[in-house]
């Protein structure tokens, strides 16, 4: 018996020794479940590649922060970033991940993907309530072509808090100083009118379950679902389909370092192609973090998404950020990240 | 003589082994003693933890707002106002609904279980009704999202408004558009799920009526009707009143198939054909999301809400099932 104790003892003791290494190796983040898909995508390959795993917790940007702020995990990450200050109390360094775009969604009859046009001021009134009905004279004048039916506008938006209502709100708020005024820009909203539905998938089926309905999702669920997107009339005052294109061209022309933490809300952008409601995503670490190597292995996975993630994110309808910006992250990093001796914990 | 001193030997020599028996009973008894008492003594203390932990999450919400936050209907994360009497309403509002359809329901199903149905479908239709209770509730949930709710915008919901729209007060209550989800498609998802509920406990009491009590009755001429009304019903009214609170729980608490068709919107509506929210399904859907302080403590009021509520079904079902019984 004794025997079969010290031989068990001896067993564990290797277990533990050979599990060790490799439970290290495991860089541990929480937060927002938007770019959740494209996170466990490049996990996986990353982790065939490099044997380094990833464990993400997708449980939202509020509690991706908590979570961050609590030591509890390497990275958090946000649909919402943080503000400067915020940044500097904490200590923690931001950046922009991947991005994606916010694409408004109706259920009329006879009407397909790309032909209905809106415009900012028009999409902030239908979702105050001001606008009731699809053949209001805000409506026909951007659309002079369309036959459009005396049909009551049933307004679908996101009844959990999430980082789409946040950058639908703010691209609202920019365009219309009523939406600013009464309603204002968050995760969750009081909304003045219409349903609430769960998550993108929720918006997307209440939209397609509606005749009259008008929603907003992710690009990729509007894909999905085979719903029918409206074009947008874009600050520059150019009609724009919703492209990785538009989308891209939103993140080139925005001035990422105009904000701490590059955290510029891509909506309204200026330059004639560019989408006005695309959102990026970021994340969030510690300039000085407790575990240097976590975070260094953290950066070593972020890093190889940047320069090799781009087709992945595009399969998958999000945007890679461009080129330039990705330079600037980098230099970031080496700048702000570093361990107690004062050396950056990563550079490429 | 000496046949008896070697009895008595005997028995002493026998006695030491006894006790230590003895000993090692109730030695083991007070184990058993202990292990149940710590059992229940945990469920208190996880409870008085609970309650707790949720007065101290809400206080920041409650100490800002007092007593106005439970008669407030605004609930805007922007400005951090936050009242909880649109989620209190719809929480209040759909479990009636839901009980108001599924008490008569289920205690039909229970009545023709017992009394009146064939041998042989007893058995297929009582299982049939555990399946329902088994089935998980984010499956009502989508059910209710995909099927029910288109069913219910182009069918119930356009009969309910045209046929009423000239009668004063149910015109408000059953005011349009039909949007399909809303605080009557909540209702009746929450019907159908504590239907399993009042069905197999008002079943299982009915069934512990005496059949000699039954019998007599039918003797002296009762219909069914009588007999059920007469005899089942008030000798089996605690069961069943136990079974009604015990799904009234369940419809207060539900949270996932509500969330799918409720709409989700903080506001109070005369009609129950709108949308509406219940405290679970806001807790649900803004809880990952709330960063502010005011935000996430506003929640947690909330479900401290919620406990009181529930705490107090609890005590009037007591109350009731104590005056049931001063009464026979």
């Amino acid at each position: 018996m004794k025997k079969f104790f010290r031989s068990m003892a001896v067993a564990g003791v290797a277990l533990a020794a050979g599990l060790s290494p490799a439970l290290a190796a495991e860089i541990s983040g929480a937060g927002a479940s938007f770019p959740y898909p494209i996170y466990a995508k490049w996990a996986d390959a990353y982790k065939a590649e490099t044997g380094t795993g990833m464990n993400y917790q997708s449980i939202g940007s509020g509690g991706g922060i908590k979570q961050i702020k609590a030591k509890t995990v390497t990275f958090g990450a946000s649909d919402a970033p943080l503000k400067g200050e915020d940044l500097a109390e904490t200590g923690l360094v931001q950046f922009p991940m991947v991005m994606g775009g916010i694409v408004p969604v109706v259920n009329l009859d006879g009407i397909k993907p790309g032909e209905m046009v809106l415009d900012g001021p028009t999409l902030a009134k239908i979702f105050m309530g001001d606008v009731k009905s699809w053949n209001a004279p805000e409506i026909q004048k951007l659309n002079p072509n369309m036959k459009l039916p005396d049909q009551a506008i049933a307004i679908v938006h996101r009844s959990d808090g999430s980082g789409t209502t946040y950058n639908f709100a703010y691209y609202l708020a920019e365009v219309s100083p009523a939406w600013k005024d009464k309603v204002g820009v968050a995760t969750s909203l009081q909304w003045p009118a219409g349903i609430g539905a769960k998550g993108n998938e929720g918006v997307a089926g209440n939209v397609a379950n509606t005749k009259g309905a008008i929603g907003y999702v992710e690009y990729a669920y509007a894909l999905q679902n085979g719903l029918t997107h409206a074009n947008m009339i874009n600050k520059a005052g150019k009609t724009v389909a919703p492209t990785a294109d538009a989308f891209q061209a939103a993140a080139a022309n925005a001035d990422w370092k105009s904000k701490p933490g590059y955290g510029v809300i891509l909506a309204n952008q200026p330059g004639d192609a560019s989408w006005p409601m695309t959102a990026a995503t970021w994340i969030l670490v510690y300039a000085k973090p407790q575990d240097p190597a976590a975070t260094a292995d953290a950066l070593k996975f972020f890093s190889w998404a940047y320069d090799k993630g781009d087709k992945m994110a595009d399969e998958l309808h999000y945007v890679a950020m461009p080129d330039n910006v990705v330079a600037d992250i980098k230099k970031t990093w080496a700048a702000e990240i570093k361990d107690a001796s004062g050396k950056p914990v990563f550079t490429n | 003589m000496t046949n008896v001193a070697m009895r008595s030997s005997a028995a002493e020599s026998a006695a030491p082994t006894q006790s230590a028996i003895l000993n090692k009973l109730r030695g083991r008894d007070a184990i058993f003693h202990m292990l149940t008492r710590i059992a229940a003594l945990g469920v208190l203390l996880t409870l008085g933890g609970v309650i707790v932990s949720l007065i101290f999450g809400a206080w920041p919400a409650l100490s800002t707002f007092g007593f106005d936050f439970l008669f407030t209907a605004s609930w805007n994360p922007v400005t951090e106002k936050f009242g909880a009497l649109a989620p209190i309403y719809g929480t209040l509002v759909t479990a009636i609904i839901a009980l108001v359809i599924a008490v008569p329901i289920g205690l039909m199903v229970a009545m023709f279980l017992t009394e009146l149905c064939p041998m042989a479908l007893r058995r297929p239709i009582g299982i049939a009704i555990e399946l329902l209770a088994g089935i998980p509730s984010i499956i009502y949930g989508i059910w209710g999202l995909f099927v029910f709710a288109p069913f219910l915008q182009q069918t119930l919901q356009p009969f309910l408004i045209s046929s009423f729209s000239s009668i004063p007060v149910l015109s408000t209550l059953f005011a349009g558009p039909p949007y399909g989800i809303g605080i009557l498609t909540a209702g009746l998802i929450l019907a159908i799920m504590v239907l399993p509920f009042i069905t197999s406990i008002s079943r299982d009491v009915f069934e512990t009526v005496p059949p000699v009590l039954k019998e007599a009755a039918y003797g002296m001429g009762c219909t069914t009707w009588e007999v059920m009304r007469n005899i089942v019903l008030p000798y089996s009214r605690v069961g069943v009143v136990g079974g009604v609170m015990l799904s009234l729980g369940r419809a207060l608490g539900e949270t996932m198939a509500v969330t799918f068709v409720i709409g989700n919107a903080h506001r109070i509506s005369g009609s129950i054909l709108a949308p509406g929210t219940t405290i679970s399904a806001s807790i649900a859907n803004e809880f990952t999301e709330a960063v502010d302080l005011m935000h996430s403590s506003s929640l947690v009021a909330l479900g401290l809400i919620l406990f009181v509520i529930t705490f107090i079904v609890l005590a009037i079902a007591r109350f009731l099932l104590m005056y049931v019984e001063r009464q026979r």
